[in-house]
This record gives structure tokens, sequence and C-alpha cells, in this order.
């Protein structure tokens, strides 16, 4: 194995893999961080200057900014402590003996097969609707009032939309980590006279802790950058109470046809997404060694 | 002992189901309204199976969008993708897993961050480039954005799927007179089966499901699933049972694989670092 | 014809040299026995000799030629591992004749000399079968057949007996031993069983850290080590080494007396006194433990039944004509 030969055969095999890997990255970013320098607005095209650092002068001090930052850490911190902490209650129950097992299991994977766009219109329309949603029968069932989620609650609702979305990942991870925990540590517990709630956190949760690593780290790749359930639900409103980074980049680009402030904006994204990488890099490259 | 685990049994099985039918309620519903005549989908108090059952609904959408092409769309690209990234991805997993040099496990972790780098951030040139290439609103273009999104992701897999084949088997077949072609066809190829089969599993889902660039680099000839719903979107009109009729069928290919695949796709979505 | 030659061969991990400087010979048709400590370098040897790692440094000649630079396809070798790598998804049949197929032959002349081959090891039952529905014995078996049926220029075995049961492997290494005498094929097999090396070889290559202690027949080595080295690593229990005033009584740093030259004396007479420490009766021997002034634990090997047991004062007498003697650097002294 170790041969020259095949130590060279290596490289070559893996080199295609990360040079496009490579331009993938490194062109588009160039560009970016080019046109993030320029004056360019596609309504107007032909007139690009040399602007230096103004758009992110701009970008950085439109308070829309700041709210979309908020709102893209509020968004990701909630769903990952929904899914985590659900996930665990999930799988805690599921590592039960229960009759229709199987069948249970496939009810709580499905929502991990939806496409995005099919379950923020699902939940928008056909659950969350003021009126004909089936939330508003429920409230008025009860003699509540109905509540209109989007207008009132939009980014709680987004992030319940995409926390549904996440759950059956964590739950289904976090359970394939508990059925590995040995059924001898849980009789040497059981012999010890260690109660449930001990049990959990002393032996359960620290044999979670690399699972759930890994559920960080995937759900964050994805999280960051969510787009479709606020593209299709509010557009990022009402005002901005909806709009992450990754849709006022969006706006900015798509909708306003400003270039030089998405890209700028763009590069705003691309340098906190590297931090918070450099941080779960670590955490891996900890977590997933041996 | 035994009363007491059997009444538990009972107790955990009804929370279970609880749960489980909780969690999957949303996607039950929209199964059932998309059987229901529009009036019906709209009735307060809600109708939850005694109604009018009708497919007329999915007859509709088809004729009125074409879902059959949408479909055709999201199986081209999401398999299209798959495939390509494959085609990239055993060489190099091959190459890393069993000739693994200093750097390797640092370029593993730098293919993994790419995945990191959020869209938005390269999302303008991309367009610019597709709409300068005429790629916007192309397959060809679609796949090889997906191709490369999901190309760390693919290597990843693949990499801790090979390095669990034992190198005595390879050196084996190489002893035996096998190049490295066929030792990769011969030997590794079918016994990571299992593995690639998860890895193309796990893709094809990611790239079915993906609704960022086929959201903005596509209009309607190239365009898949999650764009055909995305035009349910607009508000004008109460379609309700429509939109579920539609959903039910951009969702339902997905679901039924990756229903029958589950055991392999949970193992691959962990990257090996839970057993 | 199938001999093959190290000449200088030096290895190199990073910067830690696991084979500093390594000279051999293997003439054609014999069966030579690697043995040596856990990580001495003996498997690093052997792959360097199949291919499967390039040398840092020195010439690997099979017939005469050259092979540094080729490939461990080109050198006509085959290798039966420890772990028999056998190929999980194929018949036994087709894990024999994977090496032919690649070879290019066609296939009623692969299929006769697969049929050939289980022929000779049982395995004609089996051909259909995966490896996973067979027991031990027969995957190793088909790790045998699979180095066979290529009509190698010389078998490379690493420890192949390792992993089977003590009964089985008695019955493993007569087999090879006879099917690599039937077939007439240079032979190299790694062990670090003393027993193995000692009953399969025509001659053992005893290696420490890398380098070569002494080549020779297995009697060579039990009669005449070379040094200390192959003196306490040849032979079962070990050699006893004594130093201090009685090794230099006779002129040596260190004198060595193997267990089972020693005779045991109940009535005061001996060379040298002590006390039984331990008796360890195995039926047809007993091994005592020996407490002896200035000599620490002498073990001696007797046969039958003595009536020793643990506090008795005995007599040790060592065959004079069979004690070695070894200089300052560890070298025998003849
Ligand atoms: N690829 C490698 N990289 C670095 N060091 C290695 C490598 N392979 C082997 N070594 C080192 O070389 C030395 C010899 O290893 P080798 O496997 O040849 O020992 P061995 O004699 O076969 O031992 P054993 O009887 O335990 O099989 C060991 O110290 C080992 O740690
Ligand atoms: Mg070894």
């Amino acid at each position: 194995m170790a041969t020259r030969q095949s130590t060279f055969l290596g490289r070559i095999l893996a080199a295609p893999s990360i040079l496009v890997l490579f331009l993938w990255m490194i062109v588009p970013l160039g560009m970016t961080i080019w046109f993030s320098l320029l004056r360019y607005n596609l309504l107007d095209p032909g007139n690009e200057s040399f602007i230096g650092a103004l758009n992110y002068e701009y970008f950085l001090t439109d308070p829309a900014f700041f709210t979309a930052l908020g709102n893209t850490l509020l968004l990701v911190g909630s769903v990952l402590l929904i899914t985590i902490v659900g996930g665990i209650l999930v799988a805690l129950l599921m590592d039960q003996p229960i009759f229709g097992q199987g069948v249970v299991r496939l009810f709580i994977i499905a929502p991990f097969f939806v496409m995005p766009t099919v379950s923020a219109l699902v939940w928008k329309n056909l659950l969350m609707h003021p009126v004909s949603g089936l939330f508003a029968w429920i409230a008025t069932s009860l003699g509540f009032q109905p509540v209109d989620w989007f207008s009132n609650a939009p980014l709680f609702s987004v992030i319940l939309i995409v926390a549904w979305q996440w759950l059956p990942f964590a739950a289904l991870i976090l359970l394939t980590a508990l059925q590995s925990l040995d059924g001898e540590q849980k009789e040497a517990a059981q012999m010890d006279g260690v109660g449930p709630f001990s049990f959990f956190f002393y032996i359960v949760l620290p044999h979670l802790a690399r699972a759930i690593t890994v559920v960080i780290l995937i759900e964050t790749i994805f999280l960051l950058s969510v787009f479709a359930e606020i593209f299709v639900t509010t557009g990022g409103g009402p005002g901005l109470a909806t709009t992450n980074i990754a849709f006022l980049v969006y706006a900015q680009a798509l909708l306003q046809y400003d270039v030089g402030g998405a890209s700028a904006g763009g590069i705003v994204a691309v340098v906190l997404a590297n931090i918070v990488a450099a941080f779960m890099v670590r955490l891996i490259g900890k977590n997933l060694e041996a | 002992m035994a009363v007491y685990s059997v009444r538990r049994q009972v107790t955990m099985t009804i929370l279970a189901w609880i749960v489980g039918l909780a969690i999957f309620f949303p996607i039950l519903w929209m199964v059932l309204t998309s059987f229901k005549t529009e009036l019906d989908a709209f009735s307060t108090p809600p109708q939850f199976l005694f109604f009018h059952w009708t497919l007329e609904n999915y007859a509709e959408v088809q004729e009125r969008s074409h879902y059959f092409h949408h479909a055709l769309n999201s199986i081209i690209l999401s398999f299209g993708s798959t495939l390509v990234a494959l085609l990239f991805a055993i060489p190099a997993a091959w190459g890393m897993a069993f000739s693994p040099t200093k750097r390797t496990r640092s370029t593993l972790l730098w293919m993994l961050s790419t995945k990191m780098m959020p869209p938005v951030g390269v999302l303008v040139p991309i367009y610019l480039i597709f709409r300068d290439l005429g790629m916007l609103d192309s397959r060809f273009g679609l796949i090889m954005v997906l191709f490369l999104g999901n190309l760390p992701i693919v290597v990843w897999m693949l990499y801790t799927y090979f390095k669990e084949i034992p190198r005595d088997i390879l050196e084996a077949a190489r002893m035996d007179g096998a190049t490295i072609g066929k030792e990769i066809i011969y030997i590794l190829a079918p016994m990571a089966i299992p593995g690639i089969a998860s890895t193309v599993l796990l893709n094809v889902i990611l790239a079915w499901n993906e609704a960022f660039w086929t959201l903005n680099l596509t209009t309607s000839e190239a365009a898949p699933l999650t764009t055909f719903i995305a035009s349910y979107s607009s508000p004008e009109g109460l379609f309700w049972a429509k939109l579920s009729a539609a959903s039910t069928l951009a969702i339902a290919p997905i679901m039924v694989l990756g229903w029958f695949s589950q055991k392999q796709l949970v193992r691959g979505l962990t990257f090996g670092a839970v057993k | 014809m199938g001999s093959i030659q190290l000449k200088g061969v030096t290895k190199t991990f990073g910067n830690t040299s696991v084979i500093p400087h390594v000279d051999l010979s293997v003439e054609d048709g014999s069966f030579v026995v690697f043995v040596g400590p856990s990580g001495c370098g003996k498997s690093t040897l052997l792959r360097l000799i199949a291919g499967l790692e390039d040398t840092s440094g020195g010439e690997i000649l099979i017939d005469g030629r050259n092979v540094v630079n080729e490939g461990p396809a080109k050198r006509g070798l085959s290798m039966v591992f420890q772990s028999y790598a056998l190929y999980p998804h194929m018949s036994v049949r087709n894990n024999i004749g994977f090496g032919l197929k690649m070879a290019g032959l066609p296939k009623s002349e692969i299929a006769a000399k697969v049929e050939h081959a289980a022929g000779i090891l049982n395995l004609t039952p089996y051909l259909e079968r995966k490896p996973r529905e067979l027991s031990g014995g027969q995957r190793q078996r088909v790790a045998i057949g699979r180095a066979i049926v290529r009509e190698p220029k010389a078998f490379l075995f690493d420890e192949p007996l390792s992993n089977l049961d003590a009964a089985l492997r008695v019955q493993m290494r007569l087999e090879i031993a006879r099917l690599q005498k039937s077939l007439g094929t240079t032979a190299i097999y790694v062990t670090h069983d003393q027993v193995e090396a000692m009953t399969m070889a025509d001659k053992i290559v005893v290696l420490n850290a890398g380098r070569v202690e002494q080549v020779g027949s297995p009697i060579d080595l039990y009669e005449r080590p070379d040094n200390l080295f192959v003196a306490g690593f040849i032979g079962s229990p070990k050699m006893n080494l004594i130093e201090g005033p009685i090794a230099a009584g006779l002129g040596a740093k260190t004198i060595g007396a193997r267990p089972e030259h020693i005779t045991v004396t109940t009535d005061g007479t001996g060379t040298w006194q002590g006390t039984i420490s331990v008796a360890e009766h195995l039926g047809s021997d007993t091994f005592l433990y020996v407490d002896v002034p200035n000599a620490g634990t002498v073990t001696v090997r007797t046969q039958g039944e003595l009536g020793l047991k643990a506090g008795i004062t005995v007599g040790l007498t060592p065959d004079p004509a069979r004690i070695h003697r070894f200089d300052n650097a560890g070298k025998a002294i003849r």
C-alpha cells in the first residue's frame, strides 16, 4: 500500500475532487469579493465603478443587517435547542419497549424527506392559516381567539417549521447512539441503585456527546442558510421580522439588483460562516477522531 | 416485575404512537386534504375522513403545471448530480482511505468546510456566470451546482466506508495481479456496495430537496419539484386541495425511497461517527 | 525456480529505521522461517519482498533479477495473510481463481487449475460457498489455495496460523510443510511461534530490531547460538543465562545452560545447590524453578515424577559439553 506508486496514485485520484472543489470555492468567492468593491447595479449596466469598502459600510451600518444577523442566530440557536432536546426525548421514548416500533419510526423520520418548500406551504396554509388552518379550528373549539401566526409570531412560526423538519434527523441519530449504550452498563447502574435522573445525566448524556456533536455540526451547516422556508412563507417579512442573512443577500441581489451591495453581504455571510466553521471543525476534529 | 413491565410497555407504546402521529400529522393532513374537494378542504370544522374523496386535484395538478415534467427534472437532477459526484468521489475516497498522507485529514476537513460556506456568498457570481453562459434554467448547469454542493459529503461518507475495508484484502488483490482499476471494480466496489448505496440515497434525498439553487437558478425548463411547489405559494386564490395534491406528488417518490432505506440512511447521516 | 536474495535492504518509515540493513539469501525450494519478537520487522521484511512496501535502499533479487522497482504483481510471488484476506463477496472458486483471471487465462484453464488446487486442499465440496460460510481452517486452506494456484516462484506466509486453535494449528502446520515439499516451491514463513519455526524450517532467520541475528538450520540455532539474543530466543523453556562469579569462573561474561541439559540430584551432590521455589508437573515433564545463590532462578526440565516439590534442596549439574559461553558483547565464545 505504502509504495511510492500507490501514494502517487492516491494523490492523482484525489486531485480532481480537490481541484473542482477548490475552483468552486475560489472562483465565485473571488468574483464576489471583486463585485463587493464595485458600484454595480444590474439595472444600471455599464456604469460599474470601483468604490472600495463603501458597500461594506452600507451593508454593515444598515440596521437591516443587525436584524438579519439576530434573526439568523436566533433561528439557528432555537432550532438546535428544540431539535436536540426534542430529539433526546423522542429517542428515549423510542428506546423503550413499544409495540409497532417500526411503524412509529417511519412516522418520525418522515418529515426529513419533505422538501422545504412543501413543508413551509403545508404548515402555512393547512395548519397555521388564521381562518382555515387546523390550529385556528382547534383554538376556536377550545374557545380561544385563533392566532395569526405569520403576522403575530412570524419568526417563531418559521422556527417551528424548520425545527419540525430537523427533529427526525436529531432523533434518529441520537436513538442510534442511545442503542449503542451497552446493556451491562444499565444493569450495573441499576445494581448501584442509580436513579433514572442521575442515570440520564451521568451516563446517558455523556454517552450521547458525540452524537450531539454530529447533530450540531450537520444541522448548523444547513440552518445557517435556511432560505426556502422564508421564501415561500413570509418573503422575509413582515418588515424584516423573518429576514435572515441569506434572505437579505438574496433580496439585495435579485430583488434590488444591487450586485455590489449583495456581494458585500455575501462576503459578510461567508466570514460569519467561517467563524462558525472554524469553531465546528475544531469541535469535530476533536470529537470525531479515533 | 412482569406485570409492571407489561403496563410500562403499554404506556410507552401509547405515548410513542401519540408522539409519532403528532410528528407525522402535517404530512397525513396534507395527504388527506389532497383527496378533498376545494370546498371540503376549506371547511370549518375540518373534515377528517368522511368527506367526498376525489382524485380530481391530481388530474388538475398534472394538467395545469406539468407535474411529470418537473418530477422528471427532479429525478435527473438528483440522480445525475449524485452520479457525477460518485465518479469524482470514489477515486478520491480510495486515495484518501488507502494511501493517506499527512494532509489527508485536513483535506477532508477542508472539503467539509466548503459545505459550510453559505450559498448566498456566491449567489451573485454564479447567477451572473450562469446568465452569461446561458445556463440559467438548464439541467446541466444545475447538475453541476448540486454535484459540487454534495461532493464534500459524498467524499466524506465514502471515505468512512472505505476505511472499514481491511487493507489486507486489497493487498491480496494486488498480489493476485489486479491493477488499480480492476482492484476498484472487482474488489472495492462490490465490498463497499452497502456504503455506496447509502451514500447515493442520502445525496439523492439532499439533492431532491435542495431549495436554494433550484429556486434561484431555474424557472421552468429545468425546474424540479421544489420550484414547482414554490409556484403554489402565490396568495391568489385558496387552492388548498390542489396545493396538497401537488405537495403529495412532490414528496411521495423520495418518501417511499427513504422509508425503504431508512436503516442505511441513518447510518450514512452520522458520517460513520455514531455506531 | 525461485531463489531470493536481499542485498543491503533497508527500510525507514519517516524517520524511524525499521530495517537498518539486511543481507539474506533464500535458496530455491527451501523453507525459510523468519522469527523474532513482536515489532522486530518480520512483516515489514516480508512486505518488502512482496512489493507491498518500497525499500528505502538495497536490492531484492528474485532469480537474480533486481525487482525493487517492480510492483507486487510482476514479482511472481504469492502471499498468505494472517487475516486470510479472502474476498468476502466471492465464492471459494472465484477467490482461488481471481489471480488467474487477472492474468487473463482462459476460463477453462482457470476452472481446471482451481479444481486441481481445491482437490489438493480438500476444498472441492466448498467451492461454491462464500468465505463467511467456512470454518477458520477452511478459510485458511482457501487462502493457501489462492497462493498455490498461480504457481508462484515463492510463497510468502505472514503468521498464517495465528488465528487458529492449537489443534488445528498443528494439523495445518503439517499440511503446509507437506504441500511445500511436494510442490518444491520456495517459501518464506513469518511466525513468532518457536515450535512452528523449529519444525517447519529448513533454515531459520532470527530477527531482532530489524537486524538478522543469526541464520541457520533449526538444530544449528539450538546447539550453536551465535549470541545471547538467539540463545535466549530459541528453545522453550528459555535457556538459563547466568552472570557473575559462576560465569567468570568459566571465563565468560555470561554462561547459558538449557533447562533440559541440567541434571537434578537429591543426595547432596551437584555443581550448584539450590532450593526449589516452584515445581510444575506436566505429566511427562516436570519444570523446576530452583533458587541458586549467585545464579538467580534456574529453570530445570526433568522427566517423570520424582517427588520433587517446593522447599526441597537439590543439587544441579549442567552438562559441561553443552554449556554456552558469551563474551562482554554477548557473542558466543567457541
Ligand atoms: N506503515 C508504518 N509506518 C510506521 N511504522 C511502521 C509501519 N509499519 C510498521 N511499522 C513499525 O515497524 C516495526 C516493525 O513492524 P512489523 O509489522 O514488521 O513487525 P512484526 O515483526 O511483524 O511484528 P508482529 O510479530 O507483532 O507482527 C514496528 O515497530 C512498527 O511499529
Ligand atoms: Mg507482523
